[in-house]
């Protein structure tokens, strides 16, 4: 008996389940309604359609032809717009009413559009079918487009109009590209291959709402005011399921339309398939899943038993020179380790989670060719155990015995490329190993090799200890720590070269070992960042030790000490009062007057700090972040306010020099002092910056310490006026934030400069210094005690209390 | 049979991060790693009882605040030379929220 179905939707999942029975030479009578005015079309290509790279001819998957061969009942541009489940008929939107015997249920997903104030106007569409493809493809260069959403959907969206010459830009909510299919790092290689394209991202952007002008949109707002002008806008931020006509015929319906292990709904003669159903609780958004439920639906059809198994995932993005995949589940957990291969010269990446031998998750960047390896396998849990050394290089490694380095780099041919950055070959490290090189830098110095990003200095070491034997000797450059080969110097120097403005740039430009650095690199790098980057990088409290985080000293059991600012060392009875209040209130246990001239609150709990910071804002004071890599104390004498020596108004210029430098970040702690005379009672000539008032003017000195090393300052320059101070300390202190090497002070920093050097950057350069530790003060120069008591008390309290319950 | 309670928000402790909770029986550190898996161990470090809460996270280890051991967020043991070990609770992470074992209070009152 032939079977009558009716099928809802010509979509990429009901496609393949007539493929599926047809080929089976299924008895069945085929009616199949479409909404779109078309039939079944491959949706994802509407990707590369959209770039220009096919023709939507040529994604179209069943033509007239093979409707006509299977004798299939076209109704396209025709919705089902109700259900009789009683009758079993359905009735199409001209009001015809068709009897069923299996009604089959394809009818996809809708795109969720946000309801931002303005969603409506003219010109804001969502991404799913060849209307909205045309509307891209109509904008033609020039125009301004905004996508919303970073995605796998919306990156297509962009690369596709920006290459039809379309200025993009967009707008993601959250800190990273696609973050739910890759990690940071994939995220930022991408991020940057887009920008390369020409398309603008802006991620952790927040819209607020929509503008528009006669009824079209104009412009998206962000919510901190930004305006992106734009002549349409794409929302790109996920789907739903279409369930509604399933809703109101009665069938039962969660997120999606309920279906069994056969793809049967709640009434036994109606199926579903694709993006509308949901099976065990879970909805799909991809095709491998629903070409598995058409085949069981189609075997469901034909009266076979046969399951759906819902199977791992992978995804990839369509889009040229984005070559990125990833698979399974790559979150951290409890026995998960990583293995991470950057190859920065090429932009790859490569990271797996493996536990127990098995690998959990794949991330690949820029060489995806073993993609389908690693995604095998994840799908067949295979043991991985014997391979795990070589198991991040890919296939082509495997077997055979373990690769012993040297013997590699000895099987390299002489015009293997060693150092990409600079094109230089084994040969060429060999003819200067032959000419009389002997170490690293020799050949650095001959052939450029390892001179610029520096990753490739394993390898050229390794060349030299191949040609050389027992007469190489290792260099000493010291990693910054095991997750880096990297020093200090040379990360530096890739950040400013290259413009690394995150950390996820660092960890990937420069071959981090690990997925995110460790306790050692990660506080150098988010100083060097900020220091380089002040507008552009965003200070990472979690990359910092506690005492920076929380703005407070932690004590050996776990209280922590506050020090408000005493600006050149002046106070006032207000001041003190408001001190001793806090002391009293907050149960201090000692007050003691630092050697930073002002008053240490010593064990205070952790929770009561914002509490007792608001009080001490109250009266007037900021935090004197005597916890801090930054500016310390300005140590001041009374000068000739009161003293009968003083030459200058030492104190008055330490107030002004500490209100200009406070809260700025430095390598190390940066500690001034100003002295009246050469009798020198505020200790100046032991500072990192000192200034000895004379009677023609201030001598600025720098260098001093008086901790685990004594040293005496040595001159920097004289100058005859207050300004001129405070330029060149300005100057000094934004050349050491450059340049210096994170936990060196001054001191140590010119020991490796020199001071000549110092002395002719301040001559020549000190207006740009200066204007440049300005821009950077626009940021730092603010109160963390306010902002933390303000916005981020509740982070001081416990996260739960159960102390109390159990007691009871 | 493991008998979850619901503890707090995900979002309540940043990545990379921890939040400390009091029981009766001391403080315990909940951590959250950059993937957003969570780990619950005592919120004292082997060598002198640091707060582990305030330490540096990476990857799944966490360095104590006092004196840069590092502890091993999986295992509660200290890597390296060092030697030692907090203990660590059951913890899980779902719909966005975090929840701990409720036998661990009972353990704990128990320790
Ligand atoms: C509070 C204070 C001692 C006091 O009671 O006077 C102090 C306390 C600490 N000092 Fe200091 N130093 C204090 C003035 C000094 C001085 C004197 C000065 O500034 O005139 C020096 C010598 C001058 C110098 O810095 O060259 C000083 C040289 C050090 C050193 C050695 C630095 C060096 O480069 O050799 C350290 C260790 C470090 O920073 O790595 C240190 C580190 C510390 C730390 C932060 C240790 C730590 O990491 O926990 C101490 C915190 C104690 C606590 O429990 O809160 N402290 N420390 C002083 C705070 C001044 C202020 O108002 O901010
Ligand atoms: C631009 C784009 C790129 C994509 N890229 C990928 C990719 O790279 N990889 C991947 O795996 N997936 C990708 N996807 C997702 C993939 O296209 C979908 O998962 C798939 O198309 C869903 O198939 P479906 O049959 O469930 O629904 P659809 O293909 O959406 O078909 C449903 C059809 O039902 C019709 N319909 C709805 N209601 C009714 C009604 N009442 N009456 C009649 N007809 C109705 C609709 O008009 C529609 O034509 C992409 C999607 C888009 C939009
Ligand atoms: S000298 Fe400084 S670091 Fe040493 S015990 Fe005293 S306060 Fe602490
Ligand atoms: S208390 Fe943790 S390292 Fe010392």
């Amino acid at each position: 008996m032939t079977q009558k179905l009716i099928v809802i939707g010509a979509g990429m999942a009901t496609g393949r389940m007539l493929e599926h029975l047809f080929d089976a030479g299924a008895n069945v009578d085929v009616t199949l309604f479409n909404a779109e005015p078309r039939g079944n079309y491959n949706r994802i290509m509407l990707s590369p359609v959209l770039s220009g790279d096919k023709s939507y001819e040529e994604i179209v998957t069943h033509d007239a032809d093979w409707y006509a061969a299977n004798d299939v009942t076209c109704r396209f541009g025709e919705a089902i717009i109700a259900i009789d489940r009683s009758t079993k008929t359905v009735t199409a939107a001209n009001g015809d009413v068709l009897c069923y015997d299996k009604l089959i249920f394809g009818t996809g997903s809708n795109p969720f559009i946000i309801p931002l104030p303005g969603h409506d106007l003219e010109g804001v569409i969502a991404y799913r079918d060849l209307e909205d493809t045309r509307r891209m493809m109509d904008l033609g260069p020039a125009n301004k487009c905004v996508v919303i959403g970073g995605g796998l959907l919306g990156l297509e969206a962009a690369a596709g109009m920006a290459a039809r010459g379309v200025d993009v830009t967009v707008v993601h909510i959250m800190g990273h590209l696609m973050e739910r299919q890759l990690d940071e790092a994939a995220g930022y290689l991408l991020r940057k291959a887009l920008v390369e394209k020409g398309i603008t991202v802006k991620c952790a952007a927040n819209s607020s709402k929509i503008l528009g002008e006669n009824g079209k949109v104009k412009a998206l707002m962000l919510d901190d005011g930004t305006e992106l002008p734009c002549d349409l806008l794409v929302m790109a931020v996920g789907i739903r399921p279409n369930v509604k006509l399933a809703q109101d015929s009665g069938l039962a319906v969660g997120r999606g339309i309920h279906v069994d292990d056969h793809m049967v709904t709640s009434d036994e003669d109606i199926l579903a398939v694709g993006e509308c159903v949901e099976h065990d609780g879970a909805i799909f958004g991809l095709v491998a899943p629903l070409y598995d439920q058409a085949k069981v639906a189609a075997l469901t059809l034909m009266g076979e038993t046969a399951r759906f198994v819902p199977k791992e995932l992978s995804t990839k993005l369509k889009v040229t020179g984005c070559d990125l995949f990833s698979a399974g589940d790559f979150a951290e957990g409890e026995g998960r380790e990583d293995i991470v291969f950057r190859d920065p010269a090429r932009g790859v990446y490569r990271r797996l989670v493996i536990e127990n031998n098995i690998v959990k998750g794949a991330v690949m960047y820029g060489d995806t060719a073993d993609s389908n390896w690693y995604f095998g396998l994840i799908r067949d849990k295979t043991d991985i155990a014997d391979m795990r050394d070589t198991l991040i290089f890919g296939p082509a490694y495997q077997g055979g015995t373990p690769l012993d380095p040297l013997a590699a780099v000895a099987a390299l041919s002489r015009d293997a490329e060693i150092c990409g950055c600079n094109g230089i070959c084994k040969g060429q490290i060999e003819d200067a190993i032959a000419g009389g090189a002997r170490d690293l830098g020799a050949v650095r110095a001959i052939t450029k090799a390892s001179g610029s990003c520096g990753t490739c200095t394993g390898l050229v070491e390794q060349v030299l200890a191949v040609s050389l034997g027992d007469e190489f000797v290792a260099s000493a450059a010291v990693a910054i720590c095991g997750c880096t080969d990297m020093t200090h110097e040379d990360v530096r120097r890739m950040i400013k070269l290259k413009k690394l403005t995150s950390m996820a740039a660092v960890w990937q430009e420069c071959g981090w070992k690990t997925s995110c650095g460790c306790h050692v690199c990660r506080p150098a790098l988010n100083f060097y960042l900020l220091a380089d980057w002040p507008l552009e990088y965003q200070d990472d409290p979690q990359s910092r030790f506690i005492n920076e985080r929380k703005h407070a000293n932690i004590q050996r059991d776990g209280t922590f000490s506050v020090v408000p600012r005493m600006w050149g060392g002046i106070t006032t009875a207000n001041e003190l009062r408001a001190i001793a209040d806090a002391a009293d209130k907050y149960m201090v246990p000692t007050v003691k007057v630092t050697g930073g001239q002002r008053i240490d609150l010593l064990g205070v709990k952790g929770e009561d700090l914002p509490d007792i910071w608001a009080d001490l804002n109250e009266a007037g004071m900021v935090s004197g972040h005597a916890y801090s890599k930054g500016l310390r104390t300005v140590k001041t004498c009374v000068g000739t306010d009161h003293c009968r020596f003083g030459t200058q108004d030492s104190t008055g210029l330490g107030i002004k020099l500490e209100k200009d430098l406070w809260g700025s970040w430095t390598p190390h702690k940066l500690k001034l002092g100003v002295s009246g005379c050469p009798r020198n009672c505020a200790e100046a000539t032991c500072k990192d910056i000192g200034v000895v008032c004379v009677d023609s003017g201030y001598q600025v000195s720098i260098g001093g310490a008086a901790g685990m090393d004594v040293r005496e300052t040595e001159l920097l320059i004289q100058v005859a006026t207050e300004q001129e101070v405070m330029d060149v300390i300005k100057a000094v202190t934004q050349l050491y934030r450059e340049n210096a090497k994170y936990l060196d002070r001054i001191y140590k920093w010119m020991g490796k400069v020199g001071l000549d050097w110092i002395k002719e950057r301040i001559e020549v350069d000190r207006d740009a210094l200066v204007d440049r530790f300005e821009v950077s003060q626009s940021i730092y120069r603010k109160d963390p005690w306010t902002d933390h008591a303000q916005t981020k008390a509740d982070s001081y309290r416990p996260l739960a209390n159960f102390a109390l319950e159990a007691a009871e | 049979m493991t008998n979850w309670i619901d503890i707090a928000a995900l979002d309540d402790v940043p990545q990379r991060g921890a939040r400390m909770i009091k029981t009766a029986s001391g403080c315990v550190a909940v951590f959250r790693t950059a993937n957003d898996a969570v780990f619950a161990l005592d919120n004292a470090c082997p060598h002198k009882a640091g707060p582990l809460a305030e330490g540096i996270v990476h990857g799944t280890s966490v360095t104590c605040p006092l004196h840069n051991w590092v502890i091993s967020l999986e295992t509660g043991e200290a890597q390296g030379a060092d030697e030692g070990r907090v203990a660590t609770y059951p913890a899980r992470v779902e719909n966005g929220r975090i929840l701990l074992d409720s036998d661990f209070f009972r353990t704990r009152a128990a320790a």
